[in-house]
């Protein structure tokens, strides 16, 4: 069992590490609505990939870069909020991304796979391409870290203060993209989000700057891949939603344990 | 006005701009601005709500670009802009400290920066549990911390009663000195200004009126009414407008001519 779990536990472990920033960001910046909407748009990339016989992931991140850029685009040129784009954008991608998937010879489409994740059948040749995003964004993110941070605090300081806040927008924008790729092995477009925001709001509650709550997230989100993992092994239960549900625990842990800390403090 | 006597006005001024007009969706957000700022100069801009005066200090910041006119910063001028709030959600774990070092890593510099500022006791403290005052020194530590050439306070007594506009406006003014920097800053009050500026432009889509600030001890009205430690800090100044505005903002009686910023 040890060897059926170790690819499992290693794409989980790799795809937690990028989560936790990334995560954070998401939580900082609200844009848990822009997570969903790439999300959406993965199955579309399936959709491409599986047409033209690329990786899924790189059919997963084209996509996901497309819809991205589509957006800033949109959001520059109409008067709509953004609220009403993503919506757009999300469950049209998606409707798009069924529709072809339906199209294609059924045999080779397990939709289920890719709505909830398949942990359990990934194979070596994706944990090199995973390996190989989770180490680039991994850069990506040091290399901007500072920045980034500082359009997360405000966006009107970091642009006075002569960061081009358009462009690091656009970087992040692309990094989430590539966390979507790979965690969708994971968890599934469904719950990619979740893998997102849930480590990251339990760090939240632990932690007093915004590098401990990162890494922390990160830390949560790799001990929910592994009890996701062990659980769904032991219980028979679907992974994906067992990750999650770990992420849910663990996040309930947290704030209770904040809540009790805090309340000991008031006497 | 040529090109020569342009250039002679820049020797000694940080910030130039020349006809600055911004429209939004149509609607003209200011028209027509004409100021120079010079060194160490305070200038304070004044005027009622939806004047245009976040918009003028946004495009001075650079945040937005004007639609037609030209502003000419003396070359590598460093401006500190202090907004009026930040935009940091509460989901972000941040301390001061942290907050600051983003802009200098070096922890003697914030130290002392805060230290300059009032706050030195905050540096712990998380950024979210601040009071409007304290964020507000707070944010004038990160903008002294640029070292800049020029700094940009919009509103930056917001919320704050007169005697904590009055220890501000002793603040600013006494960083002026040490730092020998211009101040541009807005103010929400029509009539009462910081006691050392140099210069006030009221604003109202374009520049009303402009001119000096007069001591409060000239008003014994507001000399009651503040006392006497308070008044040392602000001044009164009396618009000269030479027309007034129809319900759509715009000049209806201008015999005079306005007098605009030449």
């Amino acid at each position: 069992m040890i060897d059926l779990l170790l690819l499992p536990a290693l794409v989980g472990i790799l795809v937690a590490l990028v989560a936790g920033p990334l995560g954070s960001f998401t939580v900082w910046r609200g844009m848990a609505y822009l997570g969903d909407t790439l999300a959406h748009s993965a199955l579309l990339g399936v959709a491409a990939a599986l047409m033209f016989h690329w990786n899924i992931q790189i059919g997963i991140l084209f996509c996901c870069i497309v819809i991205a850029l589509l957006l800033l685009a949109l959001q520059s040129n109409t008067r709509m909020s953004s609220d009403s784009l993503l919506g757009i954008l999300s469950h049209s991608s998606l409707a798009l991304g069924l529709v072809v998937v339906s199209v294609l010879p059924s045999q080779r489409v397990d939709l289920y796979a890719y709505l909830f994740g398949d942990l359990l059948m990934v194979n070596l040749q994706d944990v090199f391409v995973i390996a190989a995003l989770v180490l680039l964004s991994l850069g990506l993110l040091i290399f901007f870290w500072r920045k980034l941070l500082m359009i997360s605090i405000d966006e009107e300081l970091a642009q006075a203060e002569g960061l081009n806040v358009r462009a690091l927008k656009i970087v992040l924008i692309i990094l989430l993209a590539t966390v979507i790729a790979v965690a969708m092995k994971t968890v599934g477009i469904l719950l990619i989000t979740a893998l997102l925001i849930i480590p990251a709001a339990a760090a939240q509650q632990l932690t007093r700057s915004p590098e401990a709550m990162a890494l922390f997230a990160s830390f949560c989100g790799i001990l929910c891949v592994i009890g996701g993992l062990l659980a769904s092994a032991w219980l028979d239960t679907p992974t994906g939603p067992s990750i999650v549900l770990c992420a849910a625990m663990l996040f309930s842990g947290a704030f209770i344990l904040k809540s009790l800390a805090r309340n000991k403090n008031k006497f | 006005m040529n090109r020569s006597a342009m250039n002679n006005l820049t020797n000694n001024s940080l910030l130039e701009v020349h006809n600055l007009s911004f429209v939004d969706q149509g609607r003209e957000i200011i028209r027509n601005i004409s100021l120079t700022i010079a060194e160490r100069e305070i200038t304070t801009v004044i005027g009622p709500n939806g004047a245009g005066k976040s918009t003028l200090m946004k495009i001075i910041c650079g945040l937005l670009t004007p639609s037609s006119g030209h502003i000419h910063k003396k070359p590598q001028l460093r401006i500190g802009y202090m907004p009026q709030r930040l935009q940091l959600a509460s989901s972000m774990p941040l301390k001061v400290s942290r907050f600051l070092s983003l802009a200098d890593s070096n922890k003697k510099a914030r130290q002392a920066a805060l230290e300059k500022t009032g706050v030195a006791h905050l540096n712990g403290a998380s950024m979210q549990t601040l009071s409007g005052g304290e964020l507000q020194r707070v944010l004038l530590a990160r903008a002294l911390l640029r070292k800049p050439d020029l700094l940009v306070l919009d509103e930056p007594l917001q919320g704050v009663d007169i005697n904590g506009q009055a220890a501000l406006y002793r603040l600013i003014a006494a960083l002026r000195d040490e730092q020998d920097c211009a101040v541009l800053m807005v103010s929400h009050d029509l009539h009462l200004v910081m006691a050392q500026t140099d210069k006030v432009l009221c604003l109202n889509q374009h520049i009303c009126c402009h001119g000096e600030p007069e001591s409060v001890s000239k008003h014994p009205e507001y000399l009651k009414l503040f006392g006497k430690q308070v008044a040392e800090d602000v001044a009164v100044y009396t618009h000269h407008h030479d027309h007034h505005h129809d319900m759509h903002g715009d000049v209806v009686h201008c015999d005079a001519g306005c007098k605009h910023d030449d």
